[in-house]
């Protein structure tokens, strides 16, 4: 109300053309009823879940609902912790995105500065193409590919090695599987941004360098990796607010009782608690856990790299 | 002189390295898909001996009938279908509700709703709040379940919020209003026909995205309605037959599990291949939009 009033009070010190917010409000109408239906759809499926996340701290009881169950304080959490496999999956959670950020991160930017300096457009956009497509491909026939691959009689991998070995049985593989395919499916599709980045570098910088007599790999180094930094650093930012979230689908299709021992992460502890045994309140705790270790990585990470360099972009 | 042509020759060496390195990542990233292909329409017994590497081994379509012929397979198929139309239209139309009003500076209270869906973004209820209010609003069970609770697509919303700021002259737009063309009428005779290109892509995105997803159909949906994805679990992961694809084989054992086998890698084909064929032709689309969408995200 006052905000209007002040609003309104602004346009008329403002110009004779300004009109009143009550009058800008009913000129669009129309938008705002098209904004009608998404907005209350977010609010009930994205707001009120968001609320909801406080039946962390009370013993959901489906006839109370998530506002009137009662009230237990921090007891969910501290079952989590004092849970056999606690630590197991923090530390599973934890090295399986690191490792998985440490590797992945670097391959899309040195696959965009190889593909940036190609000059056979044909070719180029052959190779695009042809590195985008494992990104379109669902995580399920994914994980059946591996499987396959994989598999101790007549998997790929076996044949080429000439070897039997049963691989998703070893939890000592289960990291290399698990980052090796993800950069094989996301690496092409993560050249997009820094492609896009590249391609607004000035190419008169080129004929420059050639000029001088700079070399393929002197220009990539001088004109095309300073060009990317930015971006890689928002990039990476972005990459540590969601160190812990390991993806579920994968980890759970390609997990087996014998890699357990590194396949055994936050996500799908959650996903079990909660849908198989029905555990809400505990679920949601455990989920809960993992969002706030995000953000305090994030908050960190931020603080880092804006100490480091003069960017900040959260 | 001499300089020149020295620089020009190391320019053509560094071309060549590029081209055999470019080209080895793409057969990388090629391979894989090229053998479960070549694996589809061979006899399973020669694939896993390793006779098939290069080219199929007693070629086949047999694995393709049997992927069709299968009961649960052939539902999943035409649930993955009804679920990626359907999906498609309501995400594309939820987009264009959202981005052409935030699109319009004149916007009262532009800002605030642009930070009401750009929250949802990095923010969320997690698993068990949102199934629960999927459960409450008595979606589950229902196709529905897929779509709604899913809401805006905000990543995709802002690329095309942009694409009309950047792309659709604003002195069209005022024009028509000041010719008396109300909001709805811009929107629908202007903005719908000048973002297609765009439209294009956000389409391809949800069919993508609608044609992958197995795993919300898993905890909202019974297993009659499970989408292709989701039956291709047992066969896949699980590597089981299915029930009906037992009752239909007398060869025995033997004969069920070279079904088996064979069905996997035309299944495979199956699922991945509608998207794969459909992509390349919004490629150079999507590359601009990711950009459009970066810069101003």
């Amino acid at each position: 109300m006052s905000s209007k009033k002040q609003r309104g009070g602004a346009a008329r010190l403002d110009s004779a053309n300004q009109v009143s917010l009550a009058r800008q409000l009913s000129d669009h109408w129309q938008l705002y009823l098209l904004l009608l239906i998404p907005v209350v759809i977010t609010v009930i499926y994205k707001y009120i879940p968001m609320v909801g996340i406080q039946i962390a701290f009370r013993d959901y009881k489906a006839s109370q609902g998530m506002f009137g169950s009662k009230f237990v304080g921090l007891y969910w959490f501290q079952r989590f912790f004092s849970s056999p496999n606690c630590v197991r999956m923090i530390r599973n959670t934890v090295l399986i995105s690191l490792y998985s950020l440490l590797w992945s991160f670097p391959v899309p930017i040195i696959l965009s500065l190889a593909i940036n300096q190609l000059r056979f457009h044909r070719y180029k956009r052959v190779v695009q193409t042809v590195l985008y497509a494992p990104h379109f491909i669902s995580t399920m026939v994914i994980c059946g590919m591996i499987k396959i691959f994989l598999s101790p009689s007549g998997g790929l991998i076996n044949l080429i090695l000439g070897t039997k070995i049963d691989f998703l049985t070893m939890s000592e593989a289960f990291r290399t599987i698990y980052i090796s395919t993800g950069i094989w499916q996301e690496a092409g599709w993560g050249t997009i941004i820094y492609l896009a980045t590249l391609s607004s570098v000035d190419t008169s910088l080129y004929e420059a360098a050639k000029v001088d007599g700079a070399s393929l790999f002197q220009r990539i180094m001088h004109i095309d990796v300073p060009a990317l930094i930015p971006m890689a650093v928002l990039n990476l930012i972005m990459s540590a607010g969601s160190l812990m979230n390991v993806g579920f689908e994968k980890v759970w299709l390609l997990q087996t009782d014998l890699n357990k021992a590194t396949s055994d992460v936050i996500a799908v502890y959650v996903y079990e608690q909660g849908i198989e045994n029905a555990k809400y309140s505990y679920s949601t705790a455990v989920g809960l856990f993992n969002t706030v270790v995000n953000i305090l990585l994030l908050v960190i990470v931020n603080k880092i790299a804006s100490k480091a360099s003069d960017v900040r972009f959260v | 002189m001499k300089d020149k042509k020295a620089s020009g020759l190391s320019d053509r060496s560094s071309d060549i390295i590029l081209v055999v390195l470019t080209a080895i990542i793409i057969f990388i990233v090629a391979y894989p898909l090229y053998y479960v292909l070549i694996a589809s329409v061979s006899n399973p017994y020669d694939v896993y001996a390793g006779m098939t590497f290069l080219l199929p081994s007693q070629f086949s379509m047999a694995g393709y009938a049997a992927v069709f012929a299968d009961k649960s397979i052939f539902t999943g198929f035409l649930n993955s279908i009804k679920y990626t139309v359907i999906g498609t239209v309501f995400s594309v139309v939820m987009i264009y509700l959202v981005a052409y009003p935030l699109s319009q500076h004149t916007l009262p209270f532009r800002k605030a709703l642009s930070i009401f869906f750009i929250i949802t973004m990095y923010f969320g209820g997690g698993l068990i709040p949102t199934y629960l209010v999927v459960k409450n609003t008595g979606l589950i069970g229902s196709m529905w379940s897929l779509f709604i609770p899913g809401g805006v697509a905000v990543g995709n919303m802002i690329i095309v919020r942009n694409y009309i700021e950047n792309s659709i002259p604003h002195e069209l737009m005022e024009a028509a209003e000041i010719d008396g063309a109300s909001h709805l009428r811009i929107f629908w005779d202007m903005v719908i026909p000048l973002s297609r290109p765009i439209m294009a892509v956000m389409v391809v995105f949800s069919m993508v995205a609608y044609w992958n997803d197995w795993f919300t159909a898993m905890i909202y949906l019974d297993a009659s309605q499970a989408p292709l994805p989701l039956v291709l679990r047992n066969v896949l992961i699980k590597s089981s037959a299915s029930a009906s694809q037992a009752a239909t084989i007398s060869g025995g054992y033997a004969e069920l599990n070279k079904m088996t086998e064979m069905i996997k890698f035309a299944s495979i084909v199956v699922a991945a291949g509608p998207m794969l064929i459909i992509y390349p032709f919004v490629q150079k689309q999507f590359e601009k939009g990711m950009m459009a969408g970066a810069v101003k995200g």
